[in-house]
Formats: structure tokens, sequence, C-alpha cells
């Protein structure tokens, strides 16, 4: 069967047919053909490569357990916030506030949002939500994964991939899209970036992004690279395609791996906090800079479920909060070393904001509304839509005013500039918190 | 892609002869109809014959040396509902603002919730290891495939006890009636409550469980009309649960006149799975379903020989279903023996799903079980994880397997099941308790010359693991791992080796 029968011969097609000569293997990686027309069509549409989508990269910080929001972005003016939690509210000399005029403030543990607000980095989204809340952490979790208010079907990244890839024509249903398109830090691929058929490529560290076989031996880690490298088998099986695709595939993994794990090894360019999240973003902050043309990063930040002991200015819930701004913070003072800080947009989220009440041991109960960080030097530095109302509460929780969605279609349209409609299935109005141009 | 030069099978029903069923026959079986063998069980049922082999693996009632399911095996009240007055009390505290009483409502839903979930672990502990032990493998591969196609997930279910049921119900219909299990599962509470008929009322029917027992349970999309739908789910109203029991609530039932699928009366939810198995397509569904899951998922290209050899099996085998009246077992006895099951062509085609690579790998090489949590995690890695299948259509299967992070998964996997190594454990191999020699016992005590022979040694591990012939740098490659150290017998060597030979690609085959 031959491979090489392209009809444009490019660059890339020679470079395809030299690795693949060079190797001596007929079955070459996919992520090697699939780059070739991927460069050779992104190169006609923009010649000089600057401002094409791919250049934009999304960085996605899941606050996992459903994070406090009345205690992140703080009503310190209203007396129905002090009186309902006693105990654990923040007082008004504490936080850090955005504007003379606001009624808001950022808990006192986030400096370093505080920082990147000030740098005009930081947007903060009020009263995000959606209809009929769920208050379970596995259905809420979903329904923000999936854009679906049952919580049902493929992640909403993996629906944009799904989309770039059946708008490609190198794509071939089922395949991976240029290797990693989608990258996230942690045990399992978040449902988030799952598509229908794309998966993402997913790792806790580096080390368990590669074969444990080869520390057993010399001899093995040199048999195994030959092996992957397609140098040992001239002749895979083509008449068994599923051989052949499994081969393929683990080619892909091989080069994926080499390539991430050589990116992740660099030191930063600045320093990071020794925590979870700082290590992860060090670590995406690294993949960047090498160049990986990956248009999505995912981290988490787990903890948030704080239903007892929670603290107020200090305590459980400051130290996630303050591992959150002084990481995010570290990763754009690298990003901007690098020079690539204005092709980075990161959003947190979380399941669910927590109950209006305090406890009985003052922690918080699973809630609804909440807000969300838009962060980088393209955002719209401020504050968007008013703090939910203190009074007029559902079943003791705070109102939504925005729905999630639309913070989603925002992304899409005006960062990845893709079709919101097509992968939201519907019609979500962005939100003005993105710079235009 | 690659569907043109696809070898098309024989589409030959007639049994194998006895002479054509050799150690590779015996090998597929194994494979197939359960989680593989060792290449001493595969002597064995070469040395049977078809037949016997094939009955062997079928008669799963009266398999020996492996217990039954003791119905106390879990904690059947580990979760419950509030009681009509807690839930009273609780909405009255909710109302008053009573934080104590409150907290202490949802701090005893917590504490339950969390127990359920450490039972819920323990239950796929259990089914992991029965999987991994049991002497009726096939017995634990159909459960297997009907948790797949009645997929039903913990995640909304809630409740590991009615998991634990459901799991049973499939074991005790593994390779029994068809037409019984749907009428078991329109009654199982863990179904009933993932798709939602405990709220399909009179007043206001649900429809979830009406279109996919016809979707995706036994008919399959375009055999049925949206009305058969509304009215399906009209006589399914009422069939709703109580604590671990079905109920059938009277007042909830809708037992006015009503036609699906061309019967009509006031029909009731056993009148309508009757009407389903009535119809042809309920067999042909069946038939194919079980066939993808036993001989090639992949299916071929409309128009190719492939496509076409394979629609006469599917044709065959559902006539099987019907002729005995939705009976699994005599439709499998003769799939199993068929020429078609054993061609060349149908051989390694398929990609082991994550329980048939960690299952397989034990059950194959006698490696030790090391850590049952590791595996379950493992397998949740690779996309299976047990009783959490990823929606009500349950796991693709097949090359939806296989992506850059599960190929590390998968070898890393296997890696740690021969050696115990982990991500940056270091290369200690000796201490571990695997003798490699288990694997290939056989060959060591009857050619003991040929084990000292690096190359052969290489040989015979590529076909012990592999299940083929493979020649040429690879084998040579093996063949010098094995003789690194100047001892073709190491422990070392040989473990080497066999960690190289899983991390092939053609290892994730069967």
């Amino acid at each position: 069967m031959d491979l090489h029968n392209s009809k444009a011969y490019t660059r890339r097609a020679f470079l395809v047919r030299g690795v693949t000569l060079a190797s001596g293997a007929v079955t070459i990686p996919y992520f090697l053909q699939k780059s070739g027309v991927v460069l050779a069509q992104s190169s006609m549409l923009n010649p000089t490569g600057a401002g094409v989508p791919t250049d934009r990269i999304l960085v996605v910080i899941q606050l996992a357990g459903g994070n406090d929001g009345l205690n992140t972005v703080v009503p310190f003016a209203s007396d129905e916030y002090h009186r309902a939690r006693p105990g654990i509210s923040i007082r008004a000399e504490q936080v850090h506030r955005l504007f003379r005029q606001s009624d808001v403030g950022l808990h006192p543990a986030l400096e370093g949002m505080k920082a990147l607000f000030d740098d005009g980095m930081l947007t903060v989204v009020q009263g995000v939500g959606y209809p009929n809340p769920n208050r379970s952490h596995f259905t809420s979790t979903d329904i923000w994964h999936t854009a679906d208010t049952r919580g049902v079907g493929a992640g909403w990244l993996g629906r944009y991939f799904d989309n770039q890839c059946a708008g490609s024509p190198a794509a071939d249903a089922g395949e991976e899209l240029a290797g990693h398109a989608g990258i996230a830090i942690g045990r399992n691929a978040p449902l988030t970036m799952q598509g229908r058929a794309y998966q993402p490529v997913s790792f806790e560290s580096e080390e368990l992004f590669r074969w444990t076989g080869a520390e057993a031996s010399r001899e093995v880690a040199e048999a195994y690279d030959q092996m992957m490298r397609g140098e040992l088998d001239p002749t895979v099986d083509e008449t068994n395609p599923t051989a052949a695709f499994l081969t393929r595939t683990a080619m892909d993994a091989r080069i994926a791996s080499d390539r991430i794990r050589r990116a992740v090894s660099t030191t930063p360019l600045t320093r990071y906090p020794r925590t979870g999240l700082g290590r992860q973003l060090a670590m995406i902050a690294s993949m960047i800079r090498s160049g990986l043309e990956t248009r999505v990063y995912y981290a988490t930040l787990g903890g948030f479920d704080t239903h007892a002991g929670q603290g107020g200015a200090q305590g459980q819930h400051a130290n996630l909060l303050r591992q959150l701004g002084d990481a995010v913070r570290a990763f754009y003072a690298d990003l901007k070393a690098q020079g690539n800080d204005g092709r980075v947009l990161s959003m947190t989220f979380s399941e669910f904001g927590r109950r209006v009440r305090a406890n009985a041991s003052n922690g918080t109960d699973h809630g609804a509304a909440a807000p969300l960080f838009l962060m980088g030097p393209m955002v719209r530095a401020g504050i968007h839509g008013n703090h939910p109302s203190m009074t007029e509460l559902e079943d003791g929780d705070l109102k939504f005013h925005t729905d999630f969605r639309r913070v989603y279609a925002t992304v899409l349209e005006q960062w990845l500039k893709a079709d919101s409609r097509a992968v939201l299935g519907g019609r979500f109005a962005p939100i003005r918190v993105i710079k235009q141009g | 892609m690659g569907d043109a030069i696809r070898r098309a099978p024989t589409a030959s029903m007639r049994a194998i002869s006895r002479d054509r069923f050799g150690e590779g026959e015996a090998r597929h079986l194994l494979w197939r109809a359960g989680f593989g063998g060792t290449d001493a069980q595969i002597a064995t049922l070469a040395e049977w014959g078809p037949e016997r082999a094939v009955d062997h693996l079928l008669d799963v009632d009266n398999a020996a040396g492996y217990p039954g399911v003791r119905s106390d095996a879990f904690d059947a009240g580990v979760i419950r509902e509030f009681t009509r007055e807690e839930q009273r009390a609780y909405r009255m505290a909710l109302q008053q603002g009573d934080e104590a009483a409150v907290a202490r409502f949802r701090g005893l839903r917590e504490s339950m919730q969390r127990a359920d979930r450490d039972q819920m672990r323990s239950v796929q502990r259990w089914w992991l290891t029965r999987m991994i032990e049991s002497s009726r493998p096939l017995e634990e591969k159909m459960t297997l495939f009907w948790h797949g196609h009645f997929a039903t997930s913990y995640r909304t279910v809630e409740n590991s006890y009615h998991m634990f049921l459901q799991n049973q119900l499939f074991r005790s219909h593994a390779l029994g009636n068809f037409g019984d299990l749907l009428f078991r599962i329109i009654r199982d509470p863990a179904m009933l409550k993932y798709l939602n008929n405990d709220r399909n009322f009179r007043a206001s029917p649900n429809e979830n469980l009406a279109r996919e027992l016809m979707e995706l349970f036994a008919l399959g999309e375009g055999q049925y009309q949206e009305r058969d739908i509304r009215e399906g789910a009209r006589a399914l109203t009422g069939y709703t649960y109580s604590g671990n029991e079905f109920v059938f609530d009277a007042n909830r039932h809708d037992d006015g006149q009503k036609q699906i699928l061309g019967t009509s009366g006031n029909l009731n939810g056993d009148d309508f799975v009757k009407a389903i198995l009535a119809r042809r397509a309920c067999s042909d569904f069946i038939a194919t379903k079980l066939y993808r899951w036993f001989v090639v998922d992949d299916i071929p290209a409309r128009g190719t020989p492939a496509r076409a050899s394979m629609e006469r099996v599917i044709r065959d085998l559902s006539g099987a279903l019907r002729r005995h009246r939705y009976e699994i077992k005599p439709m499998l006895r003769m799939l199993f023996l068929s020429e078609h099951f054993y061609d060349s062509a149908n051989r390694h085609m398929q990609i082991k799903s994550p329980a048939e690579l960690v299952v397989g790998t034990v059950r194959s090489l006698h490696t030790p079980v090391r850590d049952l949590n590791t595996l379950l995690d493992a397998m949740e890695l690779m996309g299976q994880r047990l009783f959490f299948p990823p929606n009500v259509a349950g796991w693709a299967g097949g090359r939806a397997w296989i992506n850059t992070s599960t190929v590390f998964v998968r070898q890393n996997t296997t890696a740690f099941l021969l050696t115990g190594m982990t991500p940056g454990s270091g290369p200690a191999l000796t201490e571990r308790a695997y003798d490699p020699a288990m694997a290939i016992r056989d060959f060591v005590t009857r050619r003991p010359e040929a084990a000292r022979d690096p190359e052969r040694m290489a040989g015979r591990l590529l076909e012990v693991m592999l299940g083929m012939e493979i020649g040429g740098a690879r084998r040579e490659s093996v063949a010098r791992v094995l003789g690194a150290d100047g001892n073709p017998l190491s422990n070392d060597g040989i473990l080497q080796a066999m960690m190289l030979i899983s991390a092939m690609p053609e290892y994730q085959l069967c």
C-alpha cells in the first residue's frame, strides 16, 4: 500500500518520505502523516502564520470539589453575608478591593490574583451557573464537562476537537488529531476534553508517560526504542488493519512521549511555588515554550469540598486559594519571559459554589452559582456582572445570572475562533470579557 | 481503511474437524471464549479436540472448583433512602433554618454515601478476582458482555448493592435465555433507576427505558416508530422499586389501550417485551452484537467479501437463536465449533479490552495478581472502569480503547504484572515473586536443550505470548535481551524479554 501518493509534493511530504525511507518502515506514525497535511494547509491559508487559531492556547484549571465562591469574591459590604457565616466570613478590611467603589473584593489569600488584576490580566465573571442546579459532585461536574444540563455526552472541548478534526481533510474518523492537540495533567483524561472520537493525551507526571520497562536494563530499553522507531519491522502485517493501527499509534505515543518529556525537562524561566498546581502549570509553561502544537491544556486543583473547618481569612480554603493565585501568577510571569503570554488564555471552573449559610461545623455545603476567573493579557480586566443578591436566594443558594455555556461560547468564538453553536448544540451569547483585535 | 486488502474468512458454519484443531485453534478459543490460558491449558484443549473443548467451556453450570456467589456477599442495607418521617423532618429543618438538624441529615446521608462508595470498590475487586480465578471464564466473559450491553453506571445508580444484584442477574443468565433476561431487566432496580423508570408515571410517562429497550438492548435503530416508544413507555409505567426489590405500582400504571410494534391491547411491560422478542430484528440484533464480541469487532466495509462472509454467518447465528427460542448456549456452541470462527482471517483481529488485557495476562502467563486496586486503577486509565460504563451504549470497544495515553498504560500494566515495577521504581527484578518459567513450563521440561538456546527460547516466548510466529529482527532483539547476561534461562533475562514482547503491538491483539 502506497502511503506517499500525495498530490502536492510539499517539503513536508518530502520529509515524511525521507523519514520513512530512512527507517525502512512501511508503517509510519499517524502523527507524521497528519502534520504534513496540517502544516501545508495552514501555510496556504495564512503565509505569515500569525494570528491563526493554532497560535492561541487555552488553559483550563478545574477547582475540584466545589469552590466556595462567596469567600473567593467576597461581598464584604453585605450584612447578610456576615450574618450567614459567623466564624468564616471575611471582613471588609481584609479583602483585596479591585475598585474603590466596588462592593466585592478578593479573598486575602488571592494576592496572586490581585497582582494579575493590577496588571490587567484578570476578569472576574460573577454569578455563573445553570438552571435547576444539581448538587451532586458527579452530576454537576459532568454538567460542566459536557455543557449539557443532564451531564450526558462528550466533553465540550472534546467536541471542539472532533469538529476541528472533521473539518480537516487529513482526518479519518477515530484517529487522533495532530498527536496531542489537548494535553491534560492528571490521572485521567477529563471528560471535558474527551470527544466522540478525539481523545486527549493525559499523564500525571512525565515519568508515567513512558514505558517503565526501559528501567529494567539498557539492553531492553534499546530494543524497545528500536522497535518503536520502526527499525525492527520492515514488514508490518498490512493485511491486518488492526495490527497496523496499533503499530502506528504506539509509534505516535513514543514520539509524543519524547517530545513532551523533553519539553518538561527544561527549567522554567521563573520560580514556581512548590505546590501541586505550581508543578502542573510549570510543566504546561515548558510545553508551551517548546513549541508543541497543543491548543488546550488542563490542570486540576482539588480539595475544595470544604464541609468542615474551612476557615476564613486563614485556614483550609485560604490555603487552596493562595495555591491558585500564586501558581497562576508565576505561570504568567514565566509566559511573559518566554514572550508567549499573549497567546495564552486561562480559565477556572468548579462544579458548584457553596451554600450561603455556613453549617454547624464551620464549613459550607454544596450550593449553586459562583464566580469564575479568566486570566491572561488578552482579557478585558474587570468584573463582569453583579454579585448575585444575598437576599433573593433559591433554596438557600445564590441565583446565577450568567449561564456557564455563555462563558464557553465566549472562549470558543472569541479565543479559539470556533463555531460555538456547533460545539455547544445551541446559541449562547458570548460575554464581553476578551479583547478583540 | 485497509478493508480492500482484508482477507475474507470462510462463511462455513460446518464444525471444524478434529485434525484441524491444534494449539493455535485451542489458544484462539481460550482467548475469545474466556481470558486466555496457559500453554498447558492450550495443550490440553488441543488434545481433547473441538467438541470436548467447546462443551467444557460452555458447561458453566457444572465446572468444579470455584464457589458460586452467596447472596449475602455484600451489605444489602449499606445505603437507603430517607424514610418518609426523615424526609419530613429534613424539609422542616430546611424551612425553619435549623442548621444543626440540617447538618445532621446531610451528615447521615454523606456517611451512607461514603460507605456505599467503599462497598462499590469492594464489588469491583470481587468481580475482577472472579474473572481472574474462575474456572468458568466464559461465565464471567458473558457477564461482562451483558454489563456492556445493558450498560448501567454506578454514577447514576449510587447504590452498590443494586449494582451487585444486577451483576448477579447477568451472571445467572450469562449463557441462559435472552428473553428471560429481558423480562428481568425491566424489573432490575439498578436499570430502573439508571433509565429513570422510577419516574415513569401514568400522568407523565418517561420514555427513557422504553426507547433504550428497543434502540440499544433488543432491536436497533430504525426497527421501531416514535409511537412505539410513546406507547412502550406507557406499558412500563409503574415498574419501579422499593429498597432492593422490584415493585409494580398499579396506581402509577397506565392500563389503557396501547399499540406497540403491531400488538394491541392494554399492554404491560411483559407484553412490550413479548412484542420485541417476536421481531426477527431482535435475534438479528443480538446475534450481531455477540458476533462482534466474540469474533470481529471491526465491521468490514460494505460490499467487501469480508463483509459478505460476516453477514452470512450472522444470518445463521440469528436463525439458531430463533430456533432455540433465544437460548444463547446452542448458538454459541455452533459458533465456537465453526470453521468460520477459526479461520485465520478472524484470529488476532480483536483489540483486547482492558479487562481482557489485565485478566488475560494473569491467566495466560500465571503472573501474580499483585494489587487489585492498582489493576482497577489501570483499567480505568485504559478506559474501562467496571460498573461505570461511559453511557447507556456501553464501551465503544475496539480501536476506541487505543490512543497515545492508553498505549503506555497498557504496556506499563503488563510490566507491572510481570515484574512489580511501577514507573520510577527502578530495575530490581530479582526479588519479585513471579517465576517466568511458569509461562513456559511445558517447553522447558520437554525441550531442555532448546530452552538453553536464546534464539529458540525467544521464538517460544513470542509464540506463547503473541500466539504467532515472529521472525526476523524482532526475534533477534528478544534473543539479545535473553542472552545479555550469558544465561538464557536466567529469570531476569526471561522477564525482560517477556516485558519487551508485551510491549509489542501484537500483544494487544487476541
